[in-house]
């Protein structure tokens, strides 16, 4: 397992491309999460501390970073793509075949690599959430820090699913602009099915069909939060709850989705000539 | 002899084209191999086959001794097909060093090789800023990495200048002499010809010969000879029946041979009938003129 991680990790790194953006899709939530947690100062006509508002506070915290932390999981999907698209493009991926690597292999080394981005991320998400929790949040007892911990298991399991997702439309494709162009269409395709469901019966049937999709499940394992710092605020107003918590059923519909992905994949590379 | 690689009615179809078509062959160790073949006679989807990345209709094909997996079997070999693939940011020793990780290989073997292709001192340079000749000398010492049991190459020297081609025959021949198998593939035929003890000969996917080059066809070769008496050694060569068909080309008579002659008994034979040879060769069919007799015959 950690031949192949490594095999795959020096493809990645020395490739100035792909390293720019795994940089990236690492800084770039640190950087808004770090500028979000410091007052900021317009000019002295008001002052702007998002800590004020309590979204800062244990264990909402864990909800909110994870929740912005991965709409950033976009560039490293870029780097997913073109580590299939490019291995195909530079034909290096029959020559992987032909030094000795098996198919099944080479399928795992990209799959271990998503993973072990993905537990990266998570875990310096974790780290930066804690620190920036124990500067602002109100409560500091360690039953209530580590309450909810379980969003920061939810993340993990929705970078590997989308990252998953990306490997299987690059494998499907063989060029990186068209899977992510698949990927769009996936999006709007489960919207299309969404509406055409609602047209034959009703709304609600048909957004409990689109919890089961590929996309919409692996959204629904984090709830969006600002109907939950409403909450906080107005915690009199009945018409705003909403079940925002991790449901484990919702992180078994993507595990499943995650591995019917990756045997795909597999499947593919099995059957084609290259 | 041990066997390298046995092959049992291997068929391949694409769609409605058969590329290749219940092909056995088996290789043997310490012999160098060519595949002869015209464009399109399948020799790449055999060798595709083979390494893995195509999959095959029918058939079956074996490593050694068939009791490893295919891509375990594959750290054992060094290939090379089409065109070199490598990864262009990376430099010379950068990809040997992916290429040793999948082997399983000692990083110390990159340099050595490097040198035997003649790469040491662009090893640090990027794979994209190669000529066509270098790229092809790296991917011989990336297949060269885990001393392979069996070299296979496809097409080496295809679109080289003449230097390339030297250089890469170079290499080849001092691989073969050192006593490694290798397997060939090529429709250049005097490249096969130079280096190779054994064919395999395909067309349309059916193979049509496999064995010694020098035994492919039947034949005893033929005498190229001049004399000022022309004449009469053609109607003594007509009248022998060792001489199949007597050709007349340019002042230069061609004479066919039926039965094995030795160029001595000949010329002995020759000059006990009064005909003083000028010139006199004995040669044997060129492996082009062997292989477009055995294409064209069947």
């Amino acid at each position: 397992m950690l031949r192949l991680l490594n095999l795959e990790l020096q493809k990645l790194l020395l490739n100035r491309a792909s390293k720019v953006l795994i940089f990236v899709s690492f800084i770039l939530p640190f950087t808004v999460l770090i500028l979000s947690s410091i007052k900021i100062n317009f000019f002295g006509f008001f002052t702007l501390e998002l800590g004020e508002l309590g979204i800062f506070n244990f264990p909402i915290i864990w909800h909110i970073t994870t929740f912005f932390a991965a709409q950033f999981k976009f560039f490293f999907a870029i780097v997913v793509v073109s580590m299939i698209g490019n291995e195909y493009s530079n034909k290096t991926i029959k020559q992987n075949l032909i030094d000795g690597l098996s198919k099944k292999e080479f399928i795992l080394s990209k799959f271990y690599t998503i993973v072990f981005f993905s537990l990266v991320a998570t875990i310096l998400i974790a780290v930066a959430s804690f620190c920036i929790g124990m500067y602002y949040s109100s409560y500091t007892e360690a039953s209530i820090i580590f309450r909810e911990t379980d969003f920061l298991v939810a993340y993990f399991v929705k970078l590997v699913a989308f990252f998953t997702l990306c490997l299987f439309f690059g494998m499907l494709v063989k060029r990186s602009a068209f899977a992510l162009a698949f990927l769009f269409i996936l999006y709007i395709l489960e919207y299309i099915v969404l509406g055409l469901i609602t047209w034959q019966s009703n709304y609600e049937l048909a957004e409990k069909i689109q919890n089961f999709f590929p996309l919409k499940s692996m959204y629904k394992l984090i709830d969006q939060p600002f109907q939950r710092v409403m909450m906080t605020k107005f915690p009199d107003k009945m018409d705003l709850t909403y079940n925002y918590a991790v449901h484990w059923y919702e992180i078994v519909i993507v595990l499943c989705w995650t591995a019917l992905f990756l045997f795909l994949s597999y499947r593919i590379l099995k059957n084609r000539d290259l | 002899m041990e066997s390298i690689l046995t092959i049992n009615n291997l068929t391949k179809k694409f769609g409605y084209l058969t590329a290749v078509k219940d092909l056995s062959f088996t290789i043997k160790k310490g012999n160098v191999y060519g595949i002869l073949g015209p464009n399109g006679s399948g020799k790449s989807t055999t060798l595709g086959i083979v390494l893995n990345v195509v999959n095959k209709t029918q058939g079956d094909f074996k490593w050694f001794d068939g009791t490893v997996s295919t891509h375990d079997a594959l750290k054992k070999v060094g290939a090379i097909i089409e065109r070199p693939n490598f990864y262009p940011y990376m430099t010379a020793s950068q990809n040997l060093k992916l290429v040793c990780k999948i082997k399983g290989v000692d990083y110390s073997k990159i340099e050595e090789k490097l040198a035997v292709v003649g790469l040491e001192d662009r090893k640090d340079h990027k794979f994209n800023t190669y000529s066509l000749g270098m790229k092809q000398r790296l991917a011989i010492a990336s297949a060269l990495l885990n001393d392979p049991e069996i070299l296979i190459l496809d097409e080496p020297t295809n679109g080289l200048d003449p230097q390339g081609i030297h250089q890469i025959r170079k290499i080849i021949q001092d691989i073969a002499a050192k006593g490694t198998t290798i397997l060939l593939a090529s429709h250049l035929l005097d490249e096969v010809e130079k280096v190779c003890s054994h064919v395999v000969v395909l067309r349309k996917g059916e193979k049509l010969y496999s064995g010694r080059v020098d035994e492919m066809i039947s034949s005893h070769g033929f005498f190229e000879l001049k004399a000022e008496k022309q004449e009469d050694l053609i109607k003594l060569l007509e009248s022998n029946t060792t001489f199949k068909n007597i050709k007349v080309e340019n002042g230069l008579i061609t004479a066919f041979l039926n039965a094995p002659m030795d160029a001595t008994d000949f010329n002995k034979l020759m000059f006990e009938k009064g005909i003083v040879l000028s010139h006199l060769v004995q040669r044997k069919e060129s492996l082009e003129e062997q292989f477009l007799q055995l294409t064209d015959n069947n």
